[in-house]
């Protein structure tokens, strides 16, 4: 027992030491990162010290861009589920090496959606109130109750699923199939489950008729399984790039067919909706005005929403035509898509809920500088995670990080011909 | 022994494959990044007011002890008497048996004149800047409900304006709260007495109840509440207006620190027409009472919301 925790630790210890290894390309790419983290704290201490009242929002627009961030990442993070199905279900083999990058682009991405939520508090010194046993949950009525034991339960299950599967290879065992594979097939629904939960968030407000609208859930779906693999596809190519990693372009092809059909969904969801919105026109119509056409002279989300729209038309076009195939054209299109679905689904879900606000007050929402920032260091946060995850990953994966080497000291053998894992 | 050399040397030990210069390199790394977390952390510095450990650890509401609340209230006396040099005194006011508060608003009067709002200011020891009110009066065109056409911030030479009516909203204290519901931490409910309440001190501030309001009732304290030390109202309830924290919400709670003594809300009293009727709906004597049994149609704002506010509007027909 005391031998398996000192194995443990050992691993622990030689994945940590590893963060800190690389060539140049690695270092100026951390600590781009880190100085973006740090002005982020540092946003972020004024704003514990102040108030929320340093960020643009207001009694009449109460959510802004943390949120809209939240909501998006929490479909990135639900996204992993895209390359989890097509391996463990239907045994694909293109993917089957690489499905470990999207779950810990996962495990990333709900780190940041976490911090988002944590830094929208108003009183995060209080959070302790959420525990349940030791605070207060409101479980089941409240829908941010279950966001919280989703969100956690996701985090974890992603995180036992990557830790087992790497400790195996580190160790060069095959992985007891019992010790993953159940909560591989767990963390698909809990996947699903995510991202519907958060559609709950705003589709259970009576009163916000703008978000109280049954196709919420399935838009957050499909924008989320657009978005994600898209993002996993760009994320692949710079793996491939900057390591030796073999992933072959079949892999990224399998993944820009489910982005595909995603955006061709998503993109006949957004349809539905506006024609639902403005056929009917009902006064409920207020919000989606103001978001498309602008509304009594106010129309700052006006040019967001269609660049979105834009994008994400030529984006399906793009994807339908073979063109798409080329990978330098599918990364135009991946690119697009990105944008596209964190515009419409971040800021363009987000803020129009609230204009006008439930009494007819027309107030607009423009995040200030500080916001701006904490959002930045939060987006370095997550992505200086992501790649400490792939710095330990990958070696491990390739066999150059492993038990049989660990007598050498882990230190110097990590630099011994060059920094494993990474083409010198 | 040159720098070259020191990348063998033996006492650097085998296993921690540390040399002089990488141990160096890395201290300068980690002293230069500590020194950057702290530059950035010190805004921090200007943090005023921090809880204690006693704010920090307090129960929630529902769960303390009437010795606990005792010292609850009594903590809360001395923090308004060491701000404000006033001593407060501070209740925990529970509601009465058999009463059940109604609020009964007469569109056909309502002149308005925002008096409530300015009273209700006053009362509640809501905060000057930034500005914190519960009652927003809205301004619309004779004929119409449809909220999109109201005015909010009308100012003419006088009221009331030919053309207008005018119509008071503030929390409805509604039967089935979506705010209540949607608390994740129970911070906000639904007394036995009809009023939704807040503990302040329970309240994270994730703003979920102010999305979830369909009457925009519920107000956040984006920045350190102050209240001019000359307003002060020290009469004061834990779930009613005693001073609030930044970051938590607080909404209009039917002046609990007077209709739980008997007393009129502000509002009510300020009235200049009598628009505002209030009280005990349980009471078949009460004005409310009267109202609801005699007047023919009355207005409960969003009622296809399925809310069931307990504040009524009705006419003079």
């Amino acid at each position: 027992m005391i031998g398996a925790i000192r194995n443990y630790l050992v691993f622990l210890g030689r994945c940590a030491r590893i963060a800190f290894v690389g060539d140049w390309r690695y270092y100026s790419w951390m600590g781009v990162l880190s100085v973006f983290c740090l002005l982020g704290l540092n946003a972020y201490a004024r704003q514990f010290a102040h108030g929320l009242v340093v960020t643009g929002m207001t009694d009449e627009v109460s959510w802004g861009v943390y949120i809209a961030n939240f909501t998006f990442l929490v479909g990135v993070a639900a996204a992993a589920v895209m390359m989890v199905i097509p391996v463990y279900v239907y045994n694909n083999e293109d993917l089957h090496d690489l499905v470990i990058f999207g779950e810990l682009l996962a495990v990333a991405a709900i780190l940041m959606c976490l911090a988002f939520v944590t830094v929208d508090l108003g009183r995060p010194d209080r959070f302790w109130h959420l525990i349940p046993g030791l605070g207060q949950f409101n479980f089941p009525a409240s829908m941010l109750s279950w966001d919280v034991i989703v969100l956690n339960g996701y985090l974890l299950l992603n995180l036992h699923i990557c830790g087992y599967l790497l400790y195996s290879r580190y160790h060069g065992r095959k992985p007891a199939r019992w010790f993953y594979i159940p909560f591989v097939l767990l963390a698909i629904v809990w996947a699903v489950s995510i991202h519907t939960v958060t559609a709950f968030l705003y589709v259970g407000l009576g009163g916000r008729p703008f978000w109280n609208s049954a196709i919420v859930g399935p838009r957050f779906l499909a924008s989320a399984f657009t978005a994600g693999p898209a993002l996993i596809i760009l994320a692949l190519q710079i793996i491939r790039y900057v390591t030796d990693y073999r992933i072959t372009d079949r892999a990224l092809l399998t993944l820009r067919s489910i982005v595909q059909v995603s955006m061709l969904i998503n993109v006949f969801l957004l349809a539905n909706e506006v024609f639902k919105e403005f056929y009917s026109g009902n006064l409920h119509v207020a919000s989606s005005k103001y978001l498309y056409v602008g509304l009594h002279g106010r129309h700052a989300l006006v040019p967001w929403i269609w660049t979105a729209i834009g994008f994400n038309l030529v984006a399906m076009v793009l994807l339908v035509l073979p063109v798409s195939r080329s990978l330098r054209w599918l990364n135009l299109t991946c690119v697009l898509c990105i944008i596209g679905i964190w515009i419409e689904k971040g800021m363009g879900l987000v803020i129009p809920g609230f204009i006008p606000t439930p009494l007819g007050e027309m107030l607009e929402y423009r995040p200030s500088l500080n916001e701006t920032l904490v959002c930045f260091g939060i987006w370095a946060f997550g992505l200086l995670c992501y790649t400490v995850f792939l710095r330990m990953a990958v070696p491990i994966l390739q066999g150059r990080l492993c038990k049989a080497n660990e007598s050498a000291a882990p230190w110097t053998s990590a630099l011994a011909g060059g920094v494993p894992g990474v083409k010198s | 022994m040159t720098p070259e050399k020191s990348d063998t040397n033996p006492a650097a030990g085998p296993n921690t494959g540390m040399t002089r210069r990488s141990f160096l390199r890395g201290s300068a790394v980690i002293a230069s990044g500590l020194a950057a977390l702290a530059a950035s952390l010190s805004p921090l510095r200007e943090l005023d007011d921090a809880p204690s450990a006693e704010q920090f650890l307090q129960k929630y509401y529902k769960e303390l002890t009437p010795a606990e609340m005792a010292r609850v209230l009594k903590r809360i006396e001395d923090e308004v008497e060491r701000q404000y040099g006033l001593r407060p005194h501070v209740r925990d006011l529970k509601p009465l048996d058999g009463v059940e508060f109604v609020y009964a608003l007469n569109l056909t009067r309502c002149i308005g004149c925002r008096r409530c709002v300015y009273a209700c200011v006053a009362e509640n020891n809501q905060s000057g800047t930034p500005e914190v009110q519960y009652i927003r009066v809205l301004r619309l065109p004779d004929g119409s409900l449809d909220l999109e056409k109201a005015e909010h911030f009308y100012h003419p030479e006088s009221v009331p304006e030919k053309g207008y009516f005018y119509m008071p909203v503030q929390c409805q204290q509604c039967k089935k709260p979506p705010c209540v519901k949607v608390c994740p931490v129970h911070a906000t409910w639904q007394e036995t007495d009809g009023i939704t309440v807040i503990d302040y001190d329970w309240c994270i501030g994730c703003r979920y109840c102010e999305a979830a309001c369909p009457y925009w009732a519920r107000r956040f304290n984006f920045a350190k509440p102050s209240v001019p030390k000359d307003r002060l109202n020290l009469n004061m309830a834990y779930l009613g207006n005693r001073p609030r924290r930044r970051g938590v919400m607080e909404k209009c709670h039917f002046c609990i620190q007077r209709t739980r003594v008997g007393r009129y809300p502000a509002c009510v009293e300020v009235c200049p027409v009598g628009a505002r009727k209030f009280g005990n709906v349980l009471d078949p004597a009460s004005e409310v009472a009267y109202i609801l049994r005699t007047k023919r149609v009355f207005i409960q704002l969003k009622e296809e919301l399925g809310t069931s506010p307990r504040f009524f509007y009705y006419f003079d027909v």
